[in-house]
């Protein structure tokens, strides 16, 4: 069998799910991710955390992430969900907790401490990178 | 509780998210790639000024996907240029958005110590 064959015939053995039911989940639970993420804005302006208020609701959301993966839960959540897990913060949390735990068994320094950015170190680099140019552009402009 | 707050945050967080799915199921892109797109997206939006009226509008379901953590570095960069010039453009995005990093660092530390993979069968 060539390498063209069996990438064709893996296709056809595992068909990936798609379609709109996919879509609905991804939709839901990202919807629900983002309600509590705004019970919990409401909550901390109502304790005066004023502008803040977003990044910390953000802020619980990471760590409740971190919990849930920590008890191996978020990606069984996540199994379901899709997008809808992956595209919030709580996404971008999972990445980072679950790589460091699957990758400690190859050390605490190239393991867990290099491979928790495997997903999160390129976000980090072109977010930065986007955010230097546009810093850049907006100095000249102003 | 606003209970109007709460759905525009559930329908615009469960938006972006269902754009994202499409991706997944309809392209090549892999989910790190995905991630990648999305915050140079909240970025870009972000610093034209476009993605403040989506978080006045939805709060949590516009600031809580990763499009508007991009949408946090450009406005770090925008107030730290108003403030500190062209040097603000190197710590703006970073200082912005430091308490999540740090707290999903922290977090994944902890958890990489003490917590253990589930067992993969």
């Amino acid at each position: 069998m060539t390498k063209q064959e069996y990438a064709q015939w893996t296709q056809e053995e595992s068909p990936r799910s798609k379609g709109p039911v996919n879509i609905f989940k991804a939709f839901l639970s990202g919807g629900v991710v983002c309600t509590i993420g705004q019970l919990l804005l409401s909550l901390y302006e109502r304790l005066g955390a004023g502008e803040n208020a977003a990044i910390f609701a953000s802020l619980s959301l990471v760590v409740l992430s971190a919990v849930l993966t920590g008890l191996n839960v978020y990606d069984n959540i996540a199994k379901h969900a899709g997008a809808g897990t992956l595209v919030p913060i709580t996404g971008f949390a999972n990445s980072m907790v679950s790589a460091a735990m699957e990758f400690k068994t190859e050390g605490y320094i190239l393991g867990l401490g290099a491979k928790m950015f495997s997903i999160a170190g390129p976000v980090i680099v072109y977010g930065v990178s986007a955010s230097v140019i546009y810093g850049i552009i907006l100095y000249f402009i102003q | 509780m606003d209970l109007w707050m709460l759905l525009k945050a559930f329908l615009v967080g469960g938006l972006i998210c269902a754009v994202g799915q499409v991706l997944i199921d309809y392209t090549k892109l892999t989910p790190a790639r995905i991630l990648v797109s999305f915050v140079v997206l909240g970025v870009i939006l972000g610093g034209l000024g476009l993605y403040q009226p989506l978080i006045d509008f939805a709060g949590a379901g516009a600031t809580v996907p990763l499009t508007g953590f991009g949408a946090t570095l450009a406005k770090g960069v925008a107030e730290a240029v108003k403030e500190d010039g062209l040097f603000g453009a190197f710590t703006g995005g970073l200082g912005a958005t430091a308490a999540g990093i740090t707290v999903a660092i922290v977090a994944a530390l902890l958890a990489g110590l003490f917590c253990k993979s589930a067992e993969k069968g």
